[in-house]
């Protein structure tokens, strides 16, 4: 019996659903930018086991390979953010979201 | 079941190897100092000094357990242990030598022989700084603080240009395992010869990457008095201070497998030893070899002064990371032309 | 197999409550590290041992090291954070859950399941993403260095928008 075989695939689409539904979670009741940045990433990493765990099942490296791009663009955004956040930091002294309602159009 | 005691054996072995490398690089460093400085060094307990090491960590252990009162309790004793760990896990997938064949059964001086060695190597590398940061940040001190932001500003940096010259060698090698990288390289194909200014940028990141002299900027002591260890005493600094040494002898272990030929040496085939012996003193050359670098590390530290801040990021970023990526561009060119 | 999974599960979990649920920002970074840390461990069970190096390297080596680090920079710790108000909290829990319910009754209520042809195992490695990430899927790869190069320039724009104004 390989790993695969013994473990459903449903337990990765729950413990995956388990993990994005915590991120979202924190998305919402958190007011600290940086936590929410962190959430979101929680979430992203969320959807990328879940794919992962699918490459496994159907034996398709595809789905690596998109994990691997989600890296990428998780890490451009994540830089980005982050000196946003930095730059708002030094404007408002504070990361608090709702300090920074005036951000809105 | 054979399969797991010989491999638990050979981490106990590695793990107990490395901490006495460790401990008597601290007494080599403190030697070749008062060499460079016409000094005598340590020189009391046992012959030539030779229990030094044992004697300062028995004062260690006696030393008095002190933790500051506005201090994270929890991260601050996380941070010694964290910097431990990393250190030690880069042992893990180092090729100290041939097969040897023991009753019969071959045995892989190896650890475990990830075929994605390099990458762990750059992973590992890049956890080590988790240490620094947390023990810096939980003393609840300015300059523990300071530190922490230089170290890791500093390990980025560095990482960067260490990564695109891992790279550049992977590219030549076409292998990300260790065990294949080193093979390679038998009959004097030390990848230095294919790689020298990958080796030379590989150097100076791991003069980095173990917070040594010129790069120690992180325990500054005329700037930061003593940088993320400040508040540290008793053991807890001598884990802060022992995960340096095993870092730079991690360093040395790593350079001399990736681009000085491992366990290979020059005639290796032509004396005539049997496997097995040819496989021991293989190992014996690999930690030649590595006492070489780690003399190189101290020599350094003992001769050259340490960059300033605004230095070290112009060599990381502005002239290292270009060298590094033109390596990498050249590399790639030469090996799409020579097939 | 199912106890190396459960563990790996749980630490996921665990950690991922603690994220959301720790006021100290710190813990709240470091339980994410130690998330990331049991996904990576998952990958590595699911033969993705690749990504599950990338994503220590990339996550844990650099995404979090500069969370830590803008921590530090700001110096957080200080402020307590504001909380929203509760019964906000209620209703954002509230919806989570209800999420997480119609997700998993998605998982059970679906009537084909997951099932996988039994072919010869194989692994993730390097060897076998390369050729496929450098032929089938190379533009996408171009173009995410592309991206990646024009954030890069973005954050140095944005990072040094106050000193040129103070300069002049």
């Amino acid at each position: 019996m390989t790993y695969l075989e013994t473990i459903p695939s449903e337990w990765y689409l729950i413990l995956s659903a388990i993990v994005f539904c915590i991120g979202l979670c924190g998305v919402l009741i958190r007011r600290n930018a940086m936590s929410v940045l962190m959430c979101i990433e929680m979430m992203l990493n969320a959807v990328m086991l879940l794919l992962v765990a699918f490459s496994g099942y159907y034996r398709d490296f595809s789905a690596q390979i998109a994990v691997f791009f989600i890296m990428i663009v998780a890490a451009a955004e994540v830089a980005v953010g982050l000196v946003i956040f930095s730059m708002m930091f030094k404007k408002t002294s504070s990361i608090d979201l709702d300090d920074w309602g005036h951000l809105k159009g | 079941m054979l399969f797991w005691i010989e491999k638990i054996s050979l981490v106990v072995l590695v793990f107990c190897v490395t901490l006495v490398i460790a401990m008597y690089a601290t007494l080599a460093e403190r030697k070749f100092a008062a060499f460079f400085q016409d000094r005598i060094g340590p020189d009391r307990a046992g012959p030539f000094g030779l229990l030094q090491p044992l004697a300062d960590g028995i004062k260690f252990f006696f030393k008095e357990e002190f933790i500051p009162a506005n201090a994270d309790r929890f991260l601050f004793v996380l941070g010694p242990c964290l910097s431990m760990i990393a250190a030690c896990m880069t042992t893990a997938v180092i090729p100290w030598g041939h097969d040897i064949v023991i009753f019969g059964q071959t045995m892989a001086l190896q650890i475990a022989d990830l075929n994605v060695g390099v990458l762990y190597l750059a992973g590992v590398v890049s956890l080590g700084v988790y240490g620094i940061m947390i023990g810096g940040w939980a003393s609840n001190n300015k300059y523990s603080v300071l530190s922490a932001i230089r170290a890791s500003s500093q390990m980025i940096s560095y990482e960067l240009a260490m990564g695109l010259a891992l790279i550049a060698l992977v590219m030549h090698t076409g292998s990300l395992s260790l065990r294949e990288i080193v093979q390679a390289q038998h009959g004097g194909h030390w990848n230095v010869f294919f790689q020298p200014l990958g080796f030379l940028l590989f150097l100076i990141c791991s003069f980095a990457e173990a917070n040594r002299v010129p790069f120690d900027l992180a325990e500054c002591e005329t700037e930061l008095v003593g940088g993320y260890h400040t508040e540290y005493s008793s053991m807890k600094l001598g884990f802060y201070l022992f995960a340096e040494y095993i870092n730079m002898f991690i360093a040395s272990a790593v350079m001399s497998a990736l681009y000085f030929g491992g366990y290979h040496f020059p005639g290796l085939y032509h004396i005539g030893l049997s496997d097995n012996s040819a496989a021991l003193v293989g190992v014996g050359v690999f930690f030649l070899k590595i006492a070489a670098f780690m003399f190189f590390f101290i020599w350094i530290r003992w001769t050259l002064p340490r960059f300033r801040y605004d230095q070290l990021m112009r060599l990381g970023w502005k002239i290292l990371l270009p060298l590094a990526i033109a390596n990498m561009i050249f590399t790639g060119f030469l090996s799409l032309l020579l097939g | 197999m199912v106890t190396l999974f459960l563990v790996l599960s749980l630490l996921t979990v665990l950690s991922a409550l603690c994220v959301v649920f720790t006021r100290n920002l710190i813990y709240s970074v470091l339980s994410l590290i130690v998330c990331f840390f049991a996904i990576a461990g998952h990958y590595v069970l699911l033969k993705a041992s690749f990504l599950a190096v990338i994503q220590v390297i990339v996550y844990a080596g650099a995404i979090m090291v500069l969370f830590l680090f803008m921590l530090m920079l700001m110096n957080l710790n200080k402020k307590a954070e504001a909380s929203k108000p509760f019964s906000l909290k209620v209703v954002a829990v509230g919806v989570c859950l209800l999420v997480l319910v119609a997700l998993v009754s998605i998982v059970f209520l679906s009537a084909p399941r997951v099932c996988f042809a039994p072919l010869a195992p194989v692994s993730g490695s390097v060897s076998a993403l390369g050729p496929l990430l450098f032929n089938e899927y190379a533009i996408p790869f171009e173009l995410t260095s592309i991206l990646f190069l024009s954030a890069v320039a973005g954050v140095v724009m944005i990072g040094s928008y106050g000193k040129k104004a103070k300069k002049q």
